[in-house]
């Protein structure tokens, strides 16, 4: 591998922001493609955050300051991905559900699956069933993430799949969920199509659905 | 009636109480609908939960404000409210000790949002907001105050700075373990031990966090760790989930009954339930406190 991608790698691991920015500028000075910046460098960068955080050596800080060196790199890289026409794997539309305002794991989600070359349309907190339609109707998603922290807020998971399903779209759409109360049980259960305990599975699991 | 930490310091061990959340929600708390909004439209209810809870034998009830800080009551429209929701929460909780010797304790959850860098709370903001909420539990007049399921030492450390800029009640700070023996920003027992030993805490402690087995894990990280006494109020093992999807949780009342003498063994001097630990479950605690104390 060239030694900048190493670079840009290990920037993201430790989570330099300034040091990820400024190397990815370099690799495309260097010609280094957009994708290989970008798969090479970035995606497996995340996807060791990802295995570090699951055994238990990164918590949440180390994930977040991670995942904003890989935004910044990101920025730059943005439009050289535009102009090589490098497309997202997914458009996933990711929300906490009707009633709910816990967005620190929601947030996670996104970043992880942003790191893993997805695109990222997030409706923020207290999304109602009806905006996760709009999404899969007027915004393109392809995947629906839906996170709940609160046990009370949880069965509005179900009231969106049933939303989609009466919109005619779930056959357009994969749905995953996640939130500390939620089962794999309890996806089944309510017609998703997955569910992750945190934000790095909620990766290998959308990345399965492809 | 002797006040808490006279009854700690006399060796005593205190029962507190059980879950507030799931118990409520069992009794027709809607989905989506925080406790506090009970204290404020349905107080008989509140009230009702504490009542079971010192008939089953607790020591010490928590008011229902673990999320009444302006910052979460914002969250669901209450923040002008929230003097009104704190002052009537300590005056239920006080109703239902009245005449026993049942103390009552503050409870202050975190505020839901990471403090800058990582997230968009100015520490400054979460000071004022604990402040505010320790003086309106104070004021009302709570024997204790407890800083509960706390996973980031900045925001407990602002909590804890803002309780005291205001009182010097008895102060409990206690730590939800729920990535094992860590919390989910990475904090440990001995590290929270050793970074809020000498900011005015009197008692440290473990509560909610994951299974029974992790949380006993905690414990005994936390015992090694501190001369202070120690809370613990574990969740009722993990939960699961009914046919209707409703949460649940299988420990049985006998099992946790079974588990309090391995706590207090273990160097826990209050011991209750969080998650999932019905009046059922805190009366079997109790009654193996008692127990105890007997054959002593």
């Amino acid at each position: 591998m060239e030694p900048v991608l190493q670079e840009i790698y290990d920037s993201i691991l430790n989570g330099q922001q300034k040091v990820s920015s400024a190397k990815v500028a370099e690799a495309l000075e260097k010609g280094i493609s957009a994708s290989a910046i970008l798969n090479d460098g970035m995606v497996t960068a995340m996807a060791e955050v990802g295995r570090l955080f699951e055994e238990g050596e990164y918590f949440v800080p180390e994930m977040l300051i991670a995942a904003r060196a890989m935004q910044s790199g990101l920025a730059v890289l943005k439009p050289a991905l535009v102009k090589a026409d490098v497309k997202p794997i997914g458009k996933v539309a990711a929300g906490t559900v009707k009633g709910d305002l816990h967005d620190i794991g929601k947030n996670l989600v996104c970043m992880m699956l942003e790191g893993a070359s997805f695109e990222i349309i997030d409706l923020g907190t207290d999304v109602t069933p009806d905006k996760f339609v709009d999404a899969i109707q007027n915004k393109g998603a392809n995947f629906i993430a839906m996170s709940a922290l609160l046990t009370t807020t949880m069965p509005y998971m179900k009231n969106t799949v049933e939303a989609i399903k009466a919109a005619g779209l779930r056959d357009k759409v994969h749905i995953l969920v996640g939130g500390a109360p939620v089962t794999d049980t309890y996806a089944r259960e309510i017609g998703a199509d997955g569910y992750a305990p945190d934000a790095s599975r909620a990766v290998a699991l959308a990345k399965s659905l492809i | 009636m002797l006040a808490f930490l006279e009854r700690l310091q006399a060796g005593q061990i205190l029962v507190a109480d059980g879950a507030t959340g799931t118990n409520l929600q069992q009794r027709g708390l809607d989905r989506g609908i925080p406790s506090e909004r009970w204290v404020l439209e349905n107080p008989e209810q509140i009230l009702r939960l504490h009542r079971d809870f010192v008939a089953a034998g607790s020591d010490i009830i928590l008011t229902s404000t673990f999320g009444a800080t302006t910052i979460r009551l914002e969250q669901a429209g209450l923040a002008a409210r929230s003097a009104e929701i704190n002052r009537q929460a300590v005056a239920l909780a006080r109703q239902a000790a009245e005449g026993t010797q049942t103390l009552v304790g503050g409870s202050i959850g975190p505020t839901g949002q990471l403090l800058k860098p990582l997230g968009p709370l100015e520490e400054a903001d979460a000071c004022a907001a604990f402040a505010t909420q320790a003086k309106e539990l104070s004021e009302a007049g709570v024997d204790l105050l407890v800083i509960e399921t706390q996973f980031d030492l900045g925001e407990a450390k602002a909590a804890i700075r803002a309780v005291r800029s205001v009182t010097q009640v008895a102060l409990v700070v206690s730590f939800s373990y729920d990535r094992g023996t860590r919390t989910m920003m990475g904090v440990r027992p001995g590290v929270m031990a050793a970074e809020l030993a000498n900011l005015g805490v009197n008692v440290l402690g473990i509560n909610c966090g994951r299974s029974l087995e992790d949380n006993r894990k905690a414990l005994a990280e936390l015992r090694s760790a501190t001369t202070l006494p120690i809370w613990f109020k574990p969740n009722a093992g993990l939960p699961v989930l009914d046919e209707e999807a409703n949460t649940m949780y299988t420990v049985s009342p006998e099992q946790m009954g079974a588990e309090a003498a391995s706590w207090i063994a273990a160097g826990a001097q209050v011991v209750g339930g969080c998650c999932g630990t019905s009046p059922a479950h805190l009366g079997a605690i109790a009654r193996a406190v008692k127990a105890g104390q007997t054959a002593n």
